[in-house]
């Protein structure tokens, strides 16, 4: 007869599945400090997506950082500084309890993300309470900025000249005739086609939305082919831009596919194959990296190629660590730092200006060719 | 009006596209069928066909510019083995996952549950598989097959649909026929077997009634590993046919293909073989009718819609259960 | 008839008046009394920081609101599939109505107070409840899953895709439940190993800011007490024992005259109101709220929780909902195996757990029965062998 014994059994095995080793906390890389004179023992912290479906994006940005900080480290033995990722796996609802217990922790003075617009939008108030500086790599929602937020930073442009840019690329530099749009009703997807849908204006001859982690766009194709459009543009990531594109060549249509830095990643080619791939332009507001800095960061990562946001989350990483340099060491001189900023980062000049946002912004248009997305060209904006 | 202008393109797509559903909504059907049971873990039964179909063709050496003949003896090739891993993955679900819990005749949300862990468990292993084989130290000579474990895995070779013959506004193209025709292949071969068939019978008599069954000399652990696996071969299937459709697989991609299959099985009569197939279809092209009248961001609206209103008026399905039933 | 089963079922007898049996006979103000030092405990619980139990990498507070907030809803749930057996596999859609009721009037298209929007929110939920109960309670038990499932997906969907609703992005600035500084209170440091109190970390009784979380956890456990009151008065009234008799056997049921179909809506209503009540908590604390919140994922986490701590028992599904929302805190390290080892757990407790970490006492009753039965007939099997 079954007694109460399985109950143990059973929560303790079920128990024991999850406790196979002891709690961690929120996880350290990069070297242990030595203690010296200076501002020592600094801690900065990393959010981002580190772990899940959106782990290439935090990977690509906190390698960035870490080659930053491993330059410094080596110049600096005796007085290192440590960088602490924060895993979200880019969900606001996980952010959120992260940054109350990363803004709690004194010893970290400066925040490299958070990553995503979304988990940027809902701990946004919580690091400004806290007086904690922030600068993101990889946020592009415009609308972030205008919170009032003083500690909030961004080191990239926004979706604003993002669009801008690419309606204008489509215009002239493609010289579409027939543009369809397509969004992904998701928050990036749906402005960033919205403002290029603005922008072109008489130039739409459709649009339609889809839905993310749709794998069949049977009437969407249909759609497009119908309106007989030369060029698309789709506002969304790369898993479904893959799907579409490939499905669109298949469908027998012949345009243009053009979409955004949400596709800028080698998945894209991935799922649309390099036949369907070729010839997409990927806008960015986010700048290629060059040989030198490829080759320095195959180094830290592993082997892998430095990706979208890599060279942002290098740039970042300085921005501190050339504070820490200078002798700051709270809070409040860090978000002082930071504000007054003025100097160049691999990607570009760096001035935030007062709602944070960078008074210099290029974006970048990468084509696809050969399989491979080719490093990128600026493109002028509005 | 758009649906009317391209009534035949996309109700063909959608035929095409609810081939798929109808196909994976056989296993559903068919283990409701005989057990009462929803099997969760079915839409992982199909991701590991899809898996095994991408993996088949880089082992065989698929490119891009393999020969049209070449690429059909591996897609052969790849339907095998597709259906031969489905089958196992399903019978070891059963095995694990369903027989303990039959044998003491837990409560069927209890199965439900199991089947649930069983589907998460069984996804996030192809979906964690670039940690598992570093944890094991495998990863060198495997890097292509466990890099980047939660993106989407595209097929080696390119499979380019051929225009065969122009019903009004739409050409339709040699994978659409290929595999709506297979679907319906497949589907009379099951049908076929459950009625022709010793171990259909038996299948027929254990989904009747089990304690007859069991007098009768019926096996019922074969009969329900029989029904697993007939339901994890079709699933197999439908995998390959995926793939050449799109092309594309994922460790998620099963989740919302079976939501998908087992509402369209639901929609045709659970438990009932046809109506899993006309219910799979119904979906697909209710789907891209959605799509073309409303906007392709509600097209899973109208889908679930479809289902409450046919529930609503045939409370059993279009086509009524009948897997236990005398009939069929 | 007793003495029988204590005599030969003495074994089994025994262990089982181990821990709940010894519970359930003691006197009321003996039992009071425990009550009262649990919920005392629960209130202290994130000021005293104990060592194992706090979350490392993660605020303490906001993980135990979360637990609360997970036990709230399966509290819900448990009605609907734990005292009328429907198989809800879309409760998520009330938690999400609850809560963007709530963001709505508050922040989207409104400036309602808080506190006026928790009714509001509450009485959409149940709306809601009855909305999708109406025309789908009439069909069968199994084919009720995928329908709640597709509910809750259209929920979702329209989120998603309206813009009056705020769309992908969702809403934000959603009002906080209103504050009262009256006095502040330290929390226990356990640094040194010994506890010492700290006047560095403290809590202020009772502010709803956005660093301290500890308040708002506060409040749902408030709720969660109420809750449980009420559930105790509808369980042990003529509603509860309607929803067993139809669990049962909704046939025989029917014949004995019991109108299944309303009490099915009702608790279908009560699920969605108690739905709507932790979404309206978890819209209050978040601040904002977005469409990727209310996941089909997260209403089969919902049912396993309820499944697994013991579907009927009100303390058994709290403690899954514990399970289900603390133990991937707790072990953060774990962060991307925590699906399969969820799932690998899921398959363990099943097939050796069936019955749920605390089965509701009824089924105890009925094992106990069922007992009985079976020596009676191995009885008359003696009785077969000795005659």
């Amino acid at each position: 007869m079954t007694s109460k014994k399985p109950i143990w059994a059973a929560a303790l095995a079920a128990a024991g599945l999850v406790l196979s080793a002891c709690g961690t906390t929120g996880g350290e890389s990069a070297q242990p400090e030595a203690g010296a004179s200076k501002a020592c023992n600094l801690e900065f912290a990393f959010m981002g997506p580190l772990t899940g479906d959106y782990a290439n994006l935090g990977i690509n940005a906190v390698n960035g950082a870490k080659l930053a900080l491993d330059e410094y480290n080596k110049q600096n033995a005796d007085c290192q500084v440590v960088l602490r990722e924060f895993d979200s796996q880019g969900d606001p609802e996980k952010a959120t309890p992260l940054a109350s217990e990363l803004v709690n922790d004194q010893k970290i003075v400066g925040l490299v993300g958070p990553m995503f617009s979304g988990e940027t939008n809902a701990t946004g108030e919580i690091f400004n309470e806290a007086k904690l500086v922030t600068v993101t790599p990889s946020a592009t929602n415009p609308d972030l900025s205008k919170n009032g937020w003083d500690t909030f930073h961004r080191l990239l442009g926004t979706d604003e000249p993002q669009g801008a840019a690419a309606a204008k690329y489509i215009k002239e530099t493609l010289a579409a005739k027939k543009v369809f749009v397509v969004d992904d009703a998701s928050e990036y997807g749906k402005f960033l086609a919205g403002k290029v849908e603005k922008d072109l204006g008489d130039l739409v001859a459709g649009t339609d939305t889809i839905q993310q982690k749709q794998t069949d766009f049977g009437p969407t194709v249909t759609k497009v082919k119908a309106s007989g459009a030369d060029a698309l543009w789709f506002g969304g990531y790369y898993a479904e831009a893959g799907l579409l594109a490939k499905q669109l060549k298949a469908g027998g249509w012949k345009g243009t596919f053009v979409s955004g830095d949400g596709v800028l990643d080698p998945g894209f080619i991935e799922g649309a194959g390099a036949s369907a791939a070729n010839g997409s332009i990927l806008t960015c507001p986010c700048a290629p990296a060059d040989a030198s800095f490829t080759e320095k960061y195959k180094a830290i990562s592993g082997g892998s190629d430095p990706g979208t946001y890599s060279t942002e989350g290098f740039d970042t990483m300085n921005v501190f660590l050339q504070a820490v340099a200078e002798g700051k060491a709270t809070r409040a001189d860090m978000l002082d730092w930071v504000n007054n900023y003025d100097a160049e980062g691999v990607t570009k000049q760096i001035k935030f200006d007062q709602s944070g946002e960078l008074s210099q912004v290029t974006i970048y248009a990468y084509k696809v060719e050969g399989g491979k997305i080719m490093p990128g060209t600026p493109i002028s904006g509005a | 009006m758009f649906l009317f202008e391209h009534f035949f393109e996309l109700t063909l797509t959608g035929l095409a596209l609810g081939s798929v559903y109808g196909l994976v909504a056989l296993g559903y059907t068919m283990v409701y069928g005989v057990l009462q049971l929803i099997n969760f873990a079915h839409s992982e039964v199909f991701m590991y066909g899809t898996f095994a179909v991408v993996w088949t063709l880089y082992v065989l050496g698929g490119t891009p510019t393999t020969s049209t003949g070449g690429v059909i003896g591996m897609l052969l090739a790849s339907l095998v083995i597709a259906m031969v891993v489905s089958g196992g993955v399903a019978l070891l679900l059963e095995r694990v996952a369903y027989r303990p819990l039959i044998n003491r005749n837990a409560p069927k949300l209890v199965a439900l549950i199991s089947a649930i862990g069983a589907s998460f468990v069984l996804a996030e292993v192809i979906g964690l598989r670039g940690r598992i084989a570093g944890a094991l130290g495998l990863d060198d000579n495997i890097g292509r097959f466990v890099q980047r474990s939660r993106d989407a895995t595209g097929m080696p070779v390119e499979i380019v649909p051929q225009p065969v013959v122009r019903i009004v506004d739409y050409t339709v193209t040699n994978i659409d026929l290929l595999v709506i025709l297979s679907a319906l292949l497949m589907m009379v071969m099951v049908d076929q077997y459950i009625r022709r068939s010793r171990l259909g019978r038996g299948i027929r008599a254990v989904a009747q009634d089990p304690e007859s069954a069991a007098l009768m000399g019926v096996n019922s652990t074969r009969i329900v590993q029989l029904t697993f696996l007939l339901g994890g071969l079709m699933a197999g299937a439908a995998a390959t046919l995926y793939m050449i459709r799109i092309g594309v697989t994922r460790f998620d991609a099963g989740f919302i293909l079976g939501v998908k299959a087992f509402t369209a099985a639901v929609m045709g009569g659970i438990g009932n073989l046809r109506g899993a197939l006309v219910g799979g279809l119904v979906l697909g092209v209710a789907e891209n009718w959605g799509s073309a009248l409303i906007g392709t961001q509600w097209k899973d609206v109208v889908a679930f819609c479809l289902l409450v209103l046919i529930l609503l008026f045939r409370p059993t399905g279009l086509l009524g259960e009948s897997l236990g039933k005398a009939r069929v | 008839m007793s003495s029988t089963a204590s005599a030969s079922g003495s074994s089994s007898a025994r262990e089982r008046r181990s821990f709940r049996t010894r519970i359930s006979a003691l006197p009321k103000p003996a039992k009071l009394g425990l009550m009262v030092l649990a919920a005392l405990f629960a209130y202290a619980l994130p000021l005293l920081e104990p060592p194992f139990i706090t979350t490392p990498g993660t605020d303490f507070g906001g993980v135990l609101f979360t637990v609360a907030v997970y036990m709230l809803v399966a509290l819900g749930l448990n009605i609907v599939v734990g005292y009328a057996g429907l198989l809800d596999l879309g409760y998520v859609a009330f938690y999400a109505v609850g809560a963007y009721t709530v963001a709505v009037l508050t922040s989207e298209h409104g400036n309602w107070p808080y506190l006026l929007a928790i009714p509001m929110a509450v009485g959409v939920a149940m709306l809601s409840g009855l909305a999708l109960g109406a025309p789908t309670l009439r069909v069968r038990g199994d084919y009720l899953a995928i329908v709640t499932l597709g509910f809750g997906e259209i929920v979702r969907l329209t989120l998603v895709n309206t813009p009056w609703l705020g769309s992908a992005a969702g809403i934000a600035r959603i009002d906080r439940p209103p504050s009262i500084e009256l006095f502040t209170i330290p929390h226990l440091n356990w640094d040194t190993g010994v506890p010492l109190v700290d006047f560095g970390q403290t809590t202020i009784f009772v502010r709803f800011g956005v660093l301290d979380l500890i308040p708002y956890y506060w409040l749902a456990l408030t709720v969660i007490i109420l809750v449980l009151f009420g559930d105790k008065l509808i369980k042990d009234s003529r509603v509860g024992r309607s929803w067993e008799a139809t669990r049962e056997d909704e046939d025989a049921a029917e014949l004995m005259g019991v109108p299944t179909f309303r009490f099915k809506l009702l608790a279908f209503a009560m699920g969605a109101f108690v739905g709507g009540l932790s979404g309206a908590l978890f819209a209050g604390r978040q601040g904002f709220v977005s469409p990727q919140s209310f996941l089909l994922l997260l209403s089969i986490l919902f049912v396993a929780a309820v499944v697994v701590g013991g579907q009927g028992n009100r303390w058994g599904v709290m403690i899954g909902a514990a399970i289900v929302a603390y133990l991937p805190e707790r072990f953060r390290g774990f962060e991307e195996w925590r699906v399969m080892l969820f799932g690998a757990a899921l398959i363990v407790l099943a097939i050796y757990r069936p019955q749920g970490i605390l089965p509701p006492r009824r089924t105890v009753r009925a094992r106990r029965m069922e007992q009985e039965i079976e020596e009676l007939e191995e009885g008359t099997e003696e009785e077969g062998a000795r005659g």
